[in-house]
């Protein structure tokens, strides 16, 4: 690595630490009902939305009440959504005539961005309409990531709540997260990204003749607008088929700079406003530094074996499947970053990383997109994985196991372990499935173990919604569409479940003042703790499937054998 | 502390004896029961799969293949089940044998029952709730119950293990009997207040025995997390089938498969958290076990856990901080008298007076003046009574400071003008001033002190570092009671403590979120007792303290609360270590495994595959390794039964440092132990050549 290599790694992370407390404070202040700088301009938009709708924002309810809320909102924009793709032949803003949606993909797709998966069986500029990226798609990408955040913050309430029946107004945090958080963050990334080249136009596509004559079409759309929140909203679902490798998606390295930034801002910002929720900074500086030891070994270790050769390819770097404008490094921290934080964008294939740089891609969807995770999704994942730990752990100072000062009793771990294990689940049955299955081995590019990581890979990315995909397979068959739907299904609303389950269950409980009998969760001792936890159970999970796909890959790639 | 040890519990302290090993290991037979199997869903797990490798040994057998390995992993993973059977089974033996000797001494008791005023003998076993019997010198107490009528003197040394005996009687707060106690002298009656087989001495039996034991909360989660981690195993092993099934058509390889539903089963037993689950119910047991040896006996393993958790404390004054007697502790001459004029009337006044305090005025004299002398033959002892609120010898008295200053001005002497100074001096101090006096002359003071328990101090410190708080609860007027809280370091007290300030005390306590345990014996308590988290009532407290709260101390000892959190907390830590550890173990099975299996894939002519490469340990051959980890998984719950009926090392220490040991122990020890032991076991079958 070279010298201007470090200096941007450490720009990188330097960047996006100075962001958190101003970020993570700001949307304290909001999910706090404050007032806030942006007040004055937003407020009357929060409450012309509330108008609209007809929510009385003083509406408070209870657990179920706000889960019925957030259920029937998911239903309907799944069905919205799903019509408009299946109708946008039908409908304006399809200047290039594209056709209905196969309604396997149409389901996928729907899933996909309701789930704030956003895996694409598609390709966008082939696919879909300007109707259905930006009303489709582009509705979703913002309100999907606003149902993560809400969810965080009902948990946070729960947890911090003393005996309270009550959690909020579903309708509330989700406008708040909107109007507050995501919009104005989009609308700054995206003047940003148009700054830097990306597209914005709603023409159709123009043609174009190349030097030897040909005649080649250049997929314009509202591109720019699409990104900001498809990056920040941890969606990934790009603009175009090959996401944030295309030069109009992604055109400068400042742009591509931004776009990483914007991958890992609002999650990790969200550890701080944790910390404000439950009353205690350093419960959430905590949650921030546990991510920050595993995505920083996760980025280590991948650009070691990024930078390290290829015996098979005369010993040169992996640069195959990488965007030369971006080179080894920024393809590495994009893809860590996207993996680590459910985001799914890509610059690069992963498919042609290293073997061990595309299993770390792996392992990081694998440990549950917990480590910064979805918007919202990855803390609470998280907070799931800290209830596994305390009780795990907390045993041992010979008290019975509390997180906050609250007990944490069978029906917590019993919920807490459903979200940990359902997507897990899901991830070894459908691969299993489909390495057995005809179907599933039919849409594979490569043989041996590589085979075997593009489909674990497939199953990983959508049962934990991430959406990035390795590549390699085709995926818009009956059996992945259908079979990944269900999976982006189980993998969101069965962590979604749990969570309100226990922030419901942890309101009402009493807390115990901390004393020195108390098992700390704000020190350095409760990271390690936690650290090792996730990578326990996410290790003891997945490691023989790792170790027939990427590990033994890696081994026959140093004898000079590659797929 | 504990200076109720008697010899009784010093018999127990050997873990294990050959007879209580026979016994358990027949018993562990029996638990292969389906009913008692389905207990514990991870061992039926393990049962199950030694139940399917059988078979294969079986359809090897009759096929003509090579079974002696499968016919090894069988074995052992039938000795894994019958190894966690029979770490119950200790467990339950060690509490049986303790519950034996409690019942025994009420087996063949007949009871003299009073009906209509006649008396007839009835076996004790047939004695209803509200049966009165009578019991006179001699007599065993056939049940529970309350004296109803008279005062008689009880040996309870068979449960209690004291000699001394107690006084009982009918009202006030000494009135509960305990079954299988005898009456040494005079006649009750007593009133029985329990069914047959309801008595507080049955409920402990059937915890103790694991007949009656109900899972506790914290059992019930910790259950949840190993059946979760149990699915999670079944998951990856079930789908490995698959994913071995795809890597080995993809390397080419044909012929039988390495991953055969032997190899599966015996990953899978390696991976399951069967150590902890093996020992779950042994701690348990041996953790209401420990209470019994201590003689406190538990209405329920909840009570225990929640010990565990108390952060608040209330202790009596008297008897747990202060040992109860007022002790000598200075001399104060009024002015115009010799200190040694004062020590000397003090000590004959004190000289025929048996009373603590009289001894301690004595020792007084002896250790801080050096005078010795003998009773003058020609006076005589004027006894303490509660009319006179004085004793002394002949013409010297003394006693309380108005009697004693009533007495002087009726034979005419002047009350000197500092005495009430000094009277007022060291009341303010919390210390009680008793006057003396020889005929009308007012000599001084003996101050005499409550004192405080040696070594209690620190007790509260450890406490203190441990998180829980104690709050001192005493009668006296808020001077004394603050002067004797600072001496003995409590964090907080209540003074002038009634029942009814008690229970406002508990339940600020519980609003603000705190766990409290308390003692308590008088009738009066009961609803303090009944609203504490843990409410240790004392054995020779009323029937109505021993129902309301969830443990009984049968020694009556106060300081015996502070024993029973840190039996508490030890059997959660426990618990957590043998988890951690049980989990921990399982990344270097993995690494026996996973290479066994997988070595041949994609495999170049004449080369091991790349993932060979995870055979860390260097194990010699694929079936020599899967077999390690299997022995290893079984002999590591034998070798950890003595902990778990020991439990593991407590500290008192504050919770950051706790929990850094035994992570340390347990988490980190728990990875590395397995690394070694495997390889140890893998050396010796090939030394046996067994695979």
């Amino acid at each position: 690595m070279a010298f201007s290599d470090w200096l941007q790694v450490a720009l990188f992370i330097l960047l996006l630490l100075a962001a958190v407390p101003i970020l993570g404070e700001y949307m304290a202040q909001v999910y706090q009902g404050q007032k806030t700088f942006l007040s004055p301009v937003l407020g009357p938009l929060e409450m012309g939305v509330y108008a609209v709708a007809g929510v009385n924002p003083s509406d408070s309810g209870d657990w179920k009440k706000y889960t019925q809320g957030l259920l029937w909102f998911n239903a309907l924009g799944f069905l919205f959504l799903l019509g408009l793709l299946l109708l946008q032949a039908f409908l304006p803003l399809n200047p290039q005539k594209l056709v209905p949606m196969e309604l396997g993909v149409a389901v996928n797709t729907a899933m996909s961005f309701m789930t704030n998966t956003n895996w694409q069986a598609y390709s966008g500029e082939s696919t879909l309409s300007y109707l259905s990226q930006m009303l489709g798609l582009g509705v979703q990408n913002f309100v999907s990531a606003a149902t993560g955040m809400a969810v965080m913050v009902v948990l946070a309430r729960g947890l911090a709540g003393k005996q309270i029946k009550t959690l909020g107004n579903f309708w509330v945090d989700l406008t708040r997260s909107v109007v507050y958080i995501l919009l104005p963050l989009s609308l700054l990334l995206a003047l940003a990204l148009v700054s830097q080249g990306v597209v914005q136009s709603f023409s159709a596509y123009p043609s174009a003749t190349t030097l030897e004559g040909a005649q080649q079409v250049v997929p314009l759309g509202p591109a720019a607008s699409q990104i900001a929140i498809k990056q920040l909203g941890t969606n990934g679902g790009g603009f175009f088929g090959i996401n944030s490798a295309h030069p109009f998606e992604n055109p400068t390295p400042l742009s591509n700079f931004l776009q990483m930034l914007a991958i890992l801002l609002i999650p990790a910002a969200l550890t701080w406003t944790y910390g404000r929720l439950v009353g205690s900074l350093r419960q959430g500086i905590v949650l921030l530094a546990a991510m920050g030891v595993l995505a920083g070994s996760s980025l280590g270790l991948s650009l070691w074996a990024e930078f390290g050769s290829n015996p098979a390819l005369g010993n040169l770097p992996f640069l195959e499947g990488k965007e030369t404008r971006f080179g080894i490094v920024n393809s590495v921290i994009w893809s860590v970053s996207t993996t680590l934080a459910s985001n799914g964008s890509v610059n690069a294939m992963h498919d042609s990383f290293s073997p061990l740089a595309g299993g770390l891609a792996l392992f990081n969807m694998m440990l549950g997109e917990v480590v910064f995770g979805g918007v919202g999704a990855g803390l609470y994942g998280i907070l799931m994985f800290v209830i596994l730990t305390v009780f795990i752990a907390g045993l041992m100072v010979g008290r019975s196991p509390e997180y906050l000062g609250k007990k944490i009793e069978g029906a917590q771990i019993r919920m807490a372990a459903l979200a940990v294990i359902l997507p897990s689940a899901v991830v070894l049955l459908f691969t299993a499935m489909a390495v057995l299955l005809p179907v599933g081995l039919k849409g594979l590019n490569n043989a041996g173990p590589h085979g075997l990581s593009e489909i674990l890979y497939a199953f990983t990315s959508m049962a934990n919604n991430n959406g990035s995909a390795f590549g390699g397979l085709t995926v818009n068959t009956p059996f992945y569409t259908w079979l990944g739907a269900l999976a982006m299904l189980i993998g969101r609303f069965g962590v979604i479940l749990p969570v309100m389950v226990i922030a419901g269950q942890m309101a009402q409980k009493q807390a115990v003042p901390a004393s020195g009998g108390t098992f700390p969760t704000d020190g350095g001792l409760f990271v390690i703790l936690l650290v090792s936890v996730i990578l326990i159970i996410g290790g003891l999970t997945f490691f023989p499937v790792l170790a027939l796909g990427p590990l033994v890959e890696h081994g026959l790639m140093l004898q000079g054998k590659v797929f | 502390m504990s200076q109720h040890k008697s010899q009784k519990n010093n018999q127990k302290n050997s873990l294990f004896n050959r007879e209580l090993i026979q016994q358990s290991l027949k018993e562990a037979w029996s638990k292969f029961h389906p009913r008692s199997q389905w207990q514990n869903p991870v061992m039926l797990l393990v049962s199950l799969g030694a139940l399917l490798t059988s078979a294969a040994v079986v359809q090897e057998m009759l096929a003509g293949r090579a079974w002696g390995f499968t016919l090894q992993i069988a074995l052992w993973l039938w000795f894994t089940a019958y190894f966690a059977n029979f770490a119950e089974a200790v467990a339950e033996g060690r509490g049986k044998a303790q519950a034996e000797s409690l019942r025994k001494m009420r087996s063949e008791t007949m009871a003299r029952r009073l009906k209509n005023g006649v008396e007839s003998q009835v076996p004790a076993s047939s004695l209803r709730k509200g049966d009165v019997v009578v019991c006179e010198t001699g007599d065993v107490i056939p049940g529970d119950g309350e004296v109803s009528e008279g005062i008689a003197s009880v040996d309870e040394s068979a449960i209690t293990g004291e000699s001394a005996p107690v006084v009982r009687e009918s009202g006030g707060d000494r009135s509960a009997v305990t079954g299988g106690t005898r009456v040494i002298s005079d006649r009750i009656l007593i009133t029985i207040t329990q069914d047959p087989g309801q008595s507080f001495l049955d409920q402990m039996i059937g915890l103790v025995e694991g007949a009656s034991r109900q899972r506790t909360p914290n059992e019930i989660a910790l259950n949840i997390l190993l059946l979760t981690l149990t699915v999670v195993f079944v998951l990856a092993v079930v789908t490995l089938k698959a994913f071995a099934f795809y890597s080995e058509q993809a390397s080419g390889l044909t012929g039988p498969s390495n991953v055969s539903v032997t190899v599966l089963v015996a990953l899978l037993v390696c991976l399951i958290p069967t150590t902890i689950a093996a020992l779950l119910s042994a701690i348990g047991i041996s953790g209401m076990d420990r209470l019994l040896q201590r003689n406190v006996l538990a209405t329920s393993g909840k009570a225990v856990e929640v010990a565990g958790d108390v952060d608040v404390l209330l202790l009596d004054k008297t008897g747990t901080i202060t040992y109860g007697n007022r002790m000598a502790s200075a001399f104060y001459p009024v002015a115009g008298i010799r200190t040694e004029r004062l020590v000397e009337a003090a000590l004959l006044a004190s000289l025929a007076d048996e009373t603590p305090e009289g001894r301690s005025i004595v020792l007084l004299a002896n250790q801080r003046y050096g005078l010795n002398l003998d009773k003058p033959a020609e006076l005589d002892f004027v006894p303490f009574t509660a009319q006179t609120r004085m004793s002394g010898l002949g013409e010297i008295r003394k006693g309380a400071a108005d009697a004693v200053m009533r007495y002087v001005q009726g034979l005419g002497g002047k009350i000197p003008s500092d005495l009430q100074n000094l009277v007022d001096g060291i009341a303010r101090k919390g210390s009680t001033p008793l006057v003396v006096c020889d005929q009308q002359t007012i000599l001084g003071l003996i101050e005499l002190k409550d004192v405080v328990k040696t070594g209690i101090r620190e007790r509260f410190e450890q406490l203190r570092r441990m998180g829980i708080r104690t709050i001192m609860i005493t009668g006296d007027n808020p001077l004394t009671a603050a002067a004797i809280a600072a001496e003995a370091g409590v964090d907080d007290y209540l003074a002038e403590a009634t029942p009814e300030a008690k229970l406002a005390r508990i339940r600020a306590e519980q609003a603000a979120g705190h766990l409290v345990a308390m003692v308590g014996d008088g009738t009066n308590d009961a609803p303090a007792l009944a609203q504490a988290d843990v409410g240790v009532a004392m054995a020779s407290g009323t029937q109505a303290a021993r129902e309301a709260g969830n443990m009984v101390d049968l020694d009556s000892n106060p300081t015996k609360l502070i024993e029973v959190v840190e039996i508490g907390k030890q059997l959660l830590m426990t618990r957590g270590a043998l988890t951690t550890f049980s989990i921990a173990n399982d990344v270097a099975k993995y690494f026996a495994i996973l290479p066994a299996l997988f070595a041949g894939l994609y495999a170049t002519q004449g080369q091991q595959g790349p993932l060979a490469a995870l055979n860390l340990m260097g194990l010699a051959t694929p079936q020599s390794a899967i077999l390690s980890a299997v022995i290893f998984n079984a002999l590591i719950i034998v070798f950890l039964i003595p902990l778990a009926l020991k439990g593991v090392k407590y500290q008192p220490q504050g919770a950051v440092v706790v929990l850094r040991k035994n992570l340390f122990v347990y988490g980190l020890g728990g990875i590395l132990a397995p690394f070694v032991g495997i390889k140890l076991i893998d050396l010796l079958l090939a030394v046996f050549h067994l695979v």
